[in-house]
């Protein structure tokens, strides 16, 4: 084996993001990492190239131990890394790009010629045709991820990590991308590609391994695993003990209640493909789909954080204005996003002002709340939300995932919203928290609030959801309901071979 | 368009050539040597620290301290020169090594305070005029032999004077071209100003690069200094007022972008003599006032500053369409 | 309600009390009040009206800072209104209509400056900088490059007068400050200008107008330099576009930050940074009093930032924050048997 990683695992904060991994990769072979966010590929590659310092396991290269502290450690070592977002310079020139810190010289001035010929040797067997000297930027994401590519493979010639290489890619420039991946393993690199697009790792990969929730599930030859059980190995299928089963009969058909929200042909070019959505009063919706299907996206037109080009909403008045998230919240929306750091969470205001921080927007600055009644609400939702905090004025930045999750749940819930939108609203919380949330849902709904939930975790959504909307390659492509809703089906309804030949590869 | 980033380049010199031909119509015979090698003594201390003022702006850094850090120089120079019997040239090599320490000093809190260089170096700025006023607050005038020496000149066919520090201005800029464009530090300028992440990521060595942009700035700064005093032949401690944003403006107007990342060393040359053009316009003109400088360059400033953000919104645009 | 208000300010009240003991011990003379004609004359008067510009500056950069911003033209407002305000009373449009130009024109450049940053998106430092290179030129072309002194009574009054025994800049920047901190503190404004600055994004996504916010700020900033711009002008009966309001906005920033306010933008206290101004009024007197020439102030403001800097940095932060729970956790374990007693 060129590489094996043996017992690797990496907390943090208390979390284990590596359960004692194994991973190998041969030489020649092109060895597919999958997994949903979360899974700990991304912890795994970083520990691999020294970003991150692993807690405890070995890592070995060529049978010899290593220990990357750095990422140009690692790429000494022979482990090179391209990331999905180009990890080059866009304003420097392609040949500036390849020789960077290592650019001949004479007199100690940079010898131009020199530079531009040794490049060229560079890209020699890429089969690019392109002018060194031009700006990176000029040119296309593809042909950006080949010269990232070529310059890896000539720093660091043994291990290649493509981290979602493809995700900005159209299909012919897949096709020649793959045409690279194929030679540079034929030459005998080990090239470890992670992509979760799953026709494409069906088409490249020699082996696969799929993580979940930090732990590998499985490794397995590409031509002996089947897709379905591959999805069912990235999304998990055994039943997780904590999430009820719903309780079968107390399912009323909700399909014979008014419609709250009708989107009609609601579409972004190159974000998701327009669709059709009805949300009747009281229902909730599942989104199913694979990272990066289109299920975050749908959910952002919809609130208006992009703006769909195609497409109307309405409710039983008539049509509504969802071109922003202030038009979207007068309309009656919510939405906790999935990156709760980033979009959810205001980190150094306290609790109290996170929960009636959207309350206090729609009022406008001129009618602030009393203090006693956001006292009032804020000690009303720690209660019934069971927010686990010293107290209402503490700063919600020091408060665990779970819990701040449920301040921005109570953000929503202050407002009493007509649509909710929850994207991921159990990812990263600790099994406790999980079950509450789920069971918050179930409340919500029960009380007449229309919910739209996006979850990877297809227990856990059909436990919550009257009907699901299978997302897939930027398409809503499948809905089910009633005893459809199975992991099984929706498994198969994600696997299912692409019909639209353009975008596969 | 081969290159957008050449974009501002050409607009630059398009500007300057507009200028040009603006004042050769109103008046045909401001094109003599003389208001030309004035052009260059006048701004010769303007473009050397502008020199310095680029390459941070590449690395997508500011130093404010610079204007502060040039009347220091004057005044330094000239109580040293007053109270020692030091030679010029030993005087000259003191202060520079001084203001590169203090450049240094500045981006070593840069980098190890991870706070924008803008703050950093504002501190920078109040310290050198501080230091400044406590060396002299008064006018003190430069009486050295050398520095006749210093301030000859060649005399051009048509009476034009091209003095040694207009020559040290050019060759600077030469120097200048040949850092930024032919060597290794200036190949990690451009890449720091394009990410910083990602030039780490490719083995910049952050601490040092920084260190060196400000170092290097810091350089240009006292180099400036001393072409000033040689210019005034004396040193003062509230002159140069202002000078950072002067220099900002012509690297800005020579179409670099302020941000960082993209813009060339010639283009701050012929920023720098546009906004001496403007000046040399308003001497001309005589019923206009010299306010109308600065905002003529406030205005300039902005436009450059409008045309780099169109630039990027457009290949940003371009991008999402294309790989949509 | 007083009570945390009261701790917020400790730092730099027992700053500000520190410095002014320091400075009585070596000079006596500094306490001095006395009474001359119905008004308080004496040293520590001097230095709350002298800290009238920077103090009033620094009302408006607290909130543009606390967005995360920075405005760098303040100085330059200061000159542009205060020659609006003294070609008016010059051109005999009376001392109302003189003072409305002139904060007019203030808010007018906030605006600019607010537009550039909320809606063309250019980087607060870079949008103010054009208005910084700009700014003095358009004063100088009201003033047609002079100093244009003028003689109305009423106008020299805000610079010089004395209203209940205190002089009028008192009370301008001390009800300036009281006024907008109750406007920000008794309405939402406050909490929302925090959000944005220290989440826009998720602040967007609550449905904050993010966008209207920001140039409010940046209009309040320009408001607030209209005002300073009165004071100086009025201070010295003449527009100089030159000088008025040089290197001001340093001041102010400094004012700020040594008020604790994050340059990172977030939780901030108009009271402290008004405190600040009157520190930094304070080490100029004391310079004055100990003899040394004013130039030693920029060097001393110099080191003051810097060491403010060093403690704000988010990189040495680390070692600070990790210190601070350390000590929390540590006073938390001390109080949980002690909470945990009366529950059953």
């Amino acid at each position: 084996m060129l590489l094996t990683v043996k017992n690797l695992s990496k907390s943090f904060l208390g979390s284990r993001a590596l359960d004692a991994v194994d991973f190998d990769l041969a030489a020649g072979e092109v060895h597919a990492l999958l997994g949903e966010n979360g899974a700990g590929k991304s912890t795994l590659i970083k520990c691999l190239t020294g970003a991150y310092h692993r807690d405890a396991g070995t890592i070995a290269l060529e049978g010899e131990a290593i220990d990357p502290r750095s990422t140009s450690q690692a790429q000494d070592l022979g482990i090179g890394t391209v990331y999905q977002e180009v990890n080059l310079l866009p304003n420097l020139t392609v040949a500036q790009n390849l020789t960077f810190g290592r650019e001949p010289t004479r007199f100690g001035l940079i010898d131009a010629r020199a530079r531009t010929r040794l490049a060229r040797e560079m890209l020699d067997g890429y089969g690019l045709d392109i002018d060194v000297n031009r700006d990176l930027g000029a040119y296309s994401v593809a042909i950006q991820q080949i010269v990232a590519i070529a310059r890896a493979v000539s720093l660091s010639g043994k291990v290649l990590i493509l981290d979602e290489p493809t995700a900005s890619l159209d299909a012919r420039e897949v096709e020649m991308l793959f045409k690279v991946v194929r030679d540079l393993r034929d030459r005998g690199l080990g090239i470890v590609f992670i992509s979760h697009f799953l026709d494409q790792v069906f088409t490249i990969s020699d082996r696969i391994t799929v993580l979940r929730n930090g732990r590998r599930i499985v490794t397995e030859d590409t031509a002996r695993i089947d897709r379905v059980k591959l999805i069912e190995h990235m999304l998990g299928h055994a039943l997780e003990s904590e999430v009820e089963a719903r309780a079968g009969a107390a399912a009323p058909e909700k399909g014979g209640r008014p419609i709250a929200f009708s989107f009609r042909n609601i579409g972004r070019q190159g974000v998701i493909e327009p669709f059709d959505l009805d949300i009747h009063e009281g229902e909730v919706v599942g989104l199913a789909g694979l990272l990066g299907s289109g299920r975050t996206e749908s959910a952002e037109l919809l609130y208006g954080i992009r703006t769909a080009q195609t497409g109307e909403a309405r409710d039983a008045n008539g049509p509504i204005n969802i071109r922003n998230p202030r038009a979207a919240i007068a309309a009656g929306f919510g939405f906790a996003p999935e990156d709760r750091k980033t979009d959810g969470i205001v980190a150094d205001l306290t609790i109290r002002e996170n929960i009636v921080l959207a309350l206090q927007a729609s009022k406008g600055w001129m009618r602030p709340i009393p203090r006693a009644e956001q006292n009032r609400l804020a000690d009303e939702y720690i209660e019934k939300l069971d927010i686990r905090t010293t107290g209402r004025e503490k700063l919600i930045g020091e408060l665990s995932g779970g819990n701040q999750q449920k301040v921005i749940l109570a953000r929503w819930l202050a407002m009493n919203p007509r649509f909710l939108i929850l994207d991921e609203p159990t990812r990263g919380i600790d099994v406790g928290a999980h079950a509450e949330i789920v069971r918050l849902i179930r409340a919500l709904n029960e009380k007449g609030m229309s919910l739209l939930v996006i979850s990877s975790e297809l227990e856990e959504l059909i436990a919550v959801s009257d009907r699901i909307i299978v997302v897939r390659d930027r398409r809503h492509v499948a809905e089910l309901a009633g005893d459809q809703m199975t992991t099984d089906t929706i498994v198969r309804a994600i696997a299912a071979p692409d019909a639209n030949p353009e975008e596969a590869a | 368009m081969t290159n957008a980033r050449l974009l501002p380049l050409f607009a630059t010199i398009a500007i300057f050539m507009l200028a040009l031909v603006i004042c050769f119509i109103q008046f045909p015979n401001m094109f003599s040597t003389r208001v030309l090698g004035n052009l260059l003594t006048d701004n010769a201390y303007l473009g050397i620290v502008a020199v310095g003022m680029t390459v941070v702006i590449l690395a997508g850094g500011i130093d404010l301290s610079v204007g502060s850090v040039i009347a220091f120089s004057g005044v330094f120079i000239a109580v040293v020169l007053r109270d020692t019997g030091l030679h010029p040239m030993v005087v000259f090599a003191m202060l520079l090594a001084i203001t590169t320490a203090f450049g240094a000093a500045m981006g070593g809190l840069v980098h190890a305070l991870v706070m924008p260089g803008f703050i950093v170096t504002l501190a920078g700025m109040f310290l050198a005029r501080g230091a400044a006023y406590m060396l002299s607050i008064d006018s003190v005038p430069i009486q050295h032999e050398f520095y006749d020496v210093l301030q000859s000149y060649i005399l051009l066919p048509g009476r034009g004077r091209l003095t040694l520090i207009g020559i040290t201005m050019l060759v600077v800029f030469v120097i200048g071209m040949l850092i930024v464009h032919k060597t290794r530090f200036g190949t990690a300028v451009y890449a720091f100003g394009g990410g910083e992440a990602t030039a780490r990521l490719m083995g910049v060595r952050q601490g040092r690069v920084t260190v060196m942009i400000y170092a290097f700035s810091g350089f240009m700064a006292g180099l400036s200094g001393i072409v000033f005093s040689i210019y005034t032949g004396s040193g003062y401690s509230l002159a140069t007022v202002g000078t950072e944003l002067t220099a900002i403006a012509a690297v800005v107007i020579g179409g670099t972008l302020l941000t960082g990342g993209a813009g060339y060393m010639f283009g701050t040359f012929i920023g720098v003599l546009t906004m001496g053009l403007i000046q040399v316009y308003i001497v001309f003109d005589g019923t206009l006032s010299s306010w109308w400088t600065k905002i003529v360059i406030g205005a300039l400033v902005l436009a450059f500053i409008l045309l780099q953000k169109a630039l990027l919104h457009l290949a940003r645009r371009g991008n999402e369409v294309a790989y949509a | 309600m007083i009570f945390p208000v009261l701790r917020r300010v400790a730092p730099q009240l027992i700053t500000l009390f520190a410095l002014i003991v320091l400075i009585t011990l070596i000079f006596p003379s500094f306490l001095n009040l006395s009474l001359v004609d119905g008004r308080l004359v004496g040293p520590l008067v001097d230095a709350a009206k002298r800290s009238a510009p920077v103090a009033l500056l620094a009302v408006g950069m607290t909130l543009v800072i606390a967005t995360k911003g920075i405005d760098l033209s303040v100085g330059a407002i200061i000159a542009i209104c205060g020659a609006s305000a003294a070609w008016a009373v010059g051109a005999g449009y009376g001392l109302g209509p003189a003072l409305l130009i002139a904060l007019s024109a203030g808010i007018a450049c906030g605006l600019w400056n607010g537009v550039l940053v909320a809606i063309v998106g250019i980087q607060p430092f870079v949008a103010t900088l054009i208005l910084m290179t700009a700014g003095r030129g358009i004063a100088q072309l009201i003033t047609e490059g002079r100093i244009l002194t003028f003689t109305d009574p009423g106008f020299a009054w805000i610079g010089s007068g004395t209203l209940l025994g205190l002089p009028v800049p008192v009370w301008l920047w001390f009800s300036t400050a009281v006024l907008m901190a109750l406007i920000l503190r008794r309405t939402a404004l406050g909490m929302l200008i925090e959000a944005v600055g220290i989440n826009r994004r998720a602040s967007a996504l609550s449905g904050v107008n993010a966008r209207v916010l920001l140039i409010a700020v940046y209009a309040v900033a320009g408001f607030c330099a209209a005002l300073a711009g009165l004071v100086v002008t009025a201070d010295i009966r003449g527009a100089d576009a030159n000088n008025a309001g040089l290197w001001l906005e340093l001041d102010a920033i400094l004012a700020v930050v040594i008020g604790g306010n994050s340059l990172l933008g977030g939780r901030f206290s108009i009271a402290a940074s008004v405190i600040g101004a009157l520190i930094i009024q304070t080490i100029n007197a004391g310079i004055l009093l100990a003899g040394f020439p004013p130039e030693y102030n920029l060097v001393i403001k110099a080191a003051l930032v810097v060491v403010i800097l060093v403690v704000q940095s988010p990189s040495l932060g680390g070692h600070f924050a990790f210190l601070r729970t350390a000590l929390l956790s540590r006073r938390e374990a001390r109080h949980a048997p002690q909470t945990e007693e009366p529950k059953p």
